[in-house]
């Protein structure tokens, strides 16, 4: 085992990486100690975490955080008959701090009221992509401060879930071109809502229809194929890409059941535990989104989508207006510029995907 | 048109409480693995003297022998020789980088000493700033090798710090954690130790230089490192020597007096530099290089180029302009290099055109000669030709005459012999 020798001139070249397989070394020294030193300032530093819940009305888009959080994030909307619906989309954001065994969250979820409520829903995402684009702006504008902070407040979003309704057929047309389009931008987990109005097998042809649709348009939903590192990740990914979308039901009601006290729904024909994976797929979400693959999500945000933008808006530059608003940039109508992206996502024509479905 | 947010009223950040498990407890873990999968980068620069104990000190440290040849001492200048190594443990892979001086302090005239090491310190940011600044960038894979600590060798005089070591240390603190280290301990005694080390220590502080601290605040690591601070600078003594102590062995240097063990606390510091340097401050280091250090190089450097953040609008504006700037000048380059290969292109084929030309030339005649030469070959065979047709008649018909006259000899025989015969044929009857 020979090291390698990296002699450059004086002060000149970087070494290049060593090829050598690695050494071992004879005695502790102690560099593994540095993931404790890593887990230290993490865990002093905090992390965040910026989800985003897209879907029509009633889904029970609410109650899906609470349960997944397992705390009142937001009041879930009962149907306020005083409060019309919202003409247009606004966007609704809140934040929490949450706390569990010393590791602090900042936690920030975003609600998307009115989303597909309209009689016309023509370019309903464009203020979706608006506020998704705005975060990745606000990041760049502090990133190439001359004096910028030690820590930038990272306001991007990490995950998007997007709420399917459970009419047991396949993707309806809003459906694929909101994910058309938000796939390229940002981490889509598209879910089944309110699943608890299909039964199991009606359950399976759904999801197996949504996944024949998503792979005939190309559409790639997290986690995504091309970013599986290696074969670990391949095989437990490969199982994840599976099942989605998952079939879910939230609830933030608990009940009685066989003396546990579970978290349910309480219908007449029975109580549908949320937490068990027989009645939902609940679980799988909630492992997917937090417990295995928080990290993953930000990284593949910051790694690849926010790189993407900047790459974009770099190059761009020189055809966007300068002087006061600059800062405050319009998102482009039609969504963001095209996105040169290693994935291929290819636009095929509405009348042949449609044509595909069996409806 | 700008996105309106709305926000609930009470904006300001409540702490929520969980009504159960949720899970995000393995966010750290979740952290660790990601960065484990990726690797460690450390990178130290080691500066002093020919023949102080560096690369012993590199190998005592990290337990493994990296061979090097002990330089000279007729070094014409301060190089720096940078070698990098993969080590592993338990699962964890560090990449390391051992920067060397080599031909410190060797020459008669020190006074440019440092810069070569200055300069070394600050290609690696300016790399880094340069991978930062491209528009298609990819920081996540990228091999860092900006320096995280250097370690400073002071040699043992017993006295204070030579001025070359002030000099050197004032123009590196502010780009680099020093971390000052009394080297080749072993000659010093303990008591002139005491008054050594706080000699020093004085000389620093009086002269402004700003060495590494060992970061207090965080509670888990601030008692320790606040007791280790005191023994600054460290004492240390490096051996990759093993000497049987008691029954085991111990990395040790033997003396006819005695054995110095490395790892013994009483003897030396060693054991107090590897804890502060790997053990506990490793990743703190990392930080200050990259949040510290690199942030006054960048911001000097951009503002060097004559960015400003005062007005916000220009900021980005002029990282654009930069960008067109840089773009513009690149195109320009490669045009310029186009012109120059398109020009050169041009000559050559000119020449080649005109070697052809002569090269055709050359043919033609010698095809006009050989020409020539074939009519001439061509009219003298007809000649002979002729030669030969004449002379071929003229024995045809010499044969023919020839032939006749036979004929007619024989002719006139046969009837000389016929007239015999009948004559004979006459007289017989």
């Amino acid at each position: 085992m020979e090291p390698m020798r990296q002699s450059p001139s004086p002060c000149s070249s970087r070494p290049s990486s060593p090829r050598t397989p690695p050494y071992e070394t004879l005695g502790y020294v102690g560099i593994d100690a540095v993931l404790d030193q890593l887990k230290i300032k993490a865990m002093k530093m905090g992390f965040e975490f910026n989800i985003m819940v897209v879907g029509q009305s009633g889904l029970g888009k609410s109650t899906m955080v609470n349960t997944l959080f397992k705390s009142k994030i937001w009041k879930s909307t009962a149907l306020d008959l005083e409060r019309p619906i919202p003409q247009t989309l606004k966007l609704q954001s809140v934040t929490h701090i949450i706390e569990e065994k010393g590791v602090k969250l900042k936690l920030t979820v975003t609600d998307t009221p009115g989303f597909g409520d309209q009689i016309n829903n023509d370019k309903c995402w464009d203020p979706i992509l608006g506020y998704i684009n705005q975060q990745y702006e606000q990041y760049l504008q502090e990133e190439i401060l001359i004096t910028r902070q030690r820590h930038i407040p990272d306001t991007r979003v990490h995950c998007c879930v997007y709420f399917v309704p459970p009419t047991g057929h396949c993707l309806r047309p809003l459906d694929i071109e909101f994910l058309q389009r938000l796939s390229q931008t940002v981490n889509v987990v598209p879910v089944i809502a309110r699943a608890d109005s299909l039964t199991i097998e009606e359950r399976e042809s759904f999801r197996r229809r949504i996944q024949h649709n998503l792979r005939t348009l190309c559409i790639e939903v997290y986690p995504q194929k091309c970013f599986d590192e290696d074969i670990n990740d391949r095989i437990l990914n490969s199982k994840i890409r599976d099942r989605i979308p998952f079939a879910v039901v939230g609830a933030d009601r608990e009940h009685l059941v066989n003396g546990r006290c579970v978290l349910g729904r309480k219908t007449k024909w029975g109580i549908i535990e949320v937490e068990n994976l027989a009645h939902c797929e609940f679980p799988l979400l909630r492992d997917l989104l937090i417990r295995s693959h928080l990290q993953d999500l930000k990284d593949i945000t910051h790694n690849v989508h926010y790189e993407n933008y900047r790459v974009c808006r770099l190059n761009e530059s020189h055809q966007l207006p300068r002087g006061p608003g600059w800062v405050n940039l319009a998102p482009t109508l039609g969504g963001p510029p095209a996105t040169p992206r290693p994935s291929k996502v290819c636009q095929q024509a509405q009348d042949d995907s449609e044509d595909d479905e069996e409806c | 048109m700008a996105v309106a947010v709305g926000r609930p009223s009470n904006e300001e950040l409540r702490n929520l409480s969980l009504s159960g498990h949720v899970g995000f407890d393995s966010l750290p873990d979740q952290l660790v693995n990601k960065s484990t999968s990726q690797g460690f980068c450390f990178n130290i620069l080691c500066v002093g003297e020919t023949g102080i104990g560096k690369s012993t000190l590199m190998d005592t440290l990290f337990n493994t022998k990296f061979e090097s040849d002990p330089a000279t001492h007729n070094e014409p200048g301060v190089r720096l020789k940078a070698r990098s190594y993969e080590l592993q443990e338990s699962n964890v892979r560090l990449k390391l980088t051992i920067v060397d001086t080599v031909g410190f302090g060797d020459q008669i005239n020190k006074d440019d000493s440092y810069r070569p090491i200055v300069e070394y310190i600050d290609a690696q940011f300016e790399a880094y700033l340069q991978e930062e600044l491209k528009i298609r960038r990819s920081l996540f894979s990228y091999h860092d090798s900006r320096v995280h600590a250097c370690l400073y060798f002071i040699a043992p005089t017993g006295h204070s710090l030579k001025s070359l070591d002030l000099v050197t240390m004032k123009k590196l603190d502010s780009k680099v954690n020093i971390i000052p280290i009394i080297a080749k301990a072993d000659t010093i005694a303990k008591n002139e130790l005491h008054k050594f080390k706080s000699k020093i220590m004085s000389e620093l502080v009086s002269n402004g230089v700003q060495i590494y601290q060992f970061p207090t605040d965080e509670e888990t690591v601030a008692e320790i490192n606040a007791t280790m601070s005191v023994h600054l600078p460290f004492a240390v003594v490096g051996s990759t020597e093993e000497v049987k102590i008691g029954n085991k062995m111990a990395k040790a240097r033997q003396y006819p007096w005695g054995v110095v063990q490395v790892e013994n606390e009483n003897h030396c510091d060693f054991v107090k530099l590897r804890e502060m340097l790997i053990r506990v401050n490793m990743e703190d280091l990392r930080e200050q290089t990259h949040t510290r250090h690199y942030e006054l190089y960048r911001r000097c450097k951009l503002e060097e180029m004559g960015f400003k953040d005062t007005d916000p609008d220009s900021k980005p504006f002029s990282l654009q302009e930069t960008y067109e700037a840089k773009r513009n000048e690149f195109l320009g380059e490669l045009q310029k290099k186009e012109e120059e290969m398109r020009q050169m292109f041009v000559m050559r084929v000119k020449e080649k055109e005109a070697e052809l030309k002569e090269a055709e030339k050359e043919l033609h005649e010698k095809f006009d000669l050989l020409k020539r030469t074939h009519q001439e070959e061509k009219k003298k065979v007809e000649d002979k030709k002729k030669e030969l047709e004449e002379e071929v008649s003229n024995f045809q018909k010499k044969k023919t005459a020839a032939q006749l006259l036979q004929s007619q000899t024989q002719q006139a025989g046969a009837q000389q012999t016929k007239k015999d015969k009948d004559k004979k044929n006459a007289s017989f009857t």
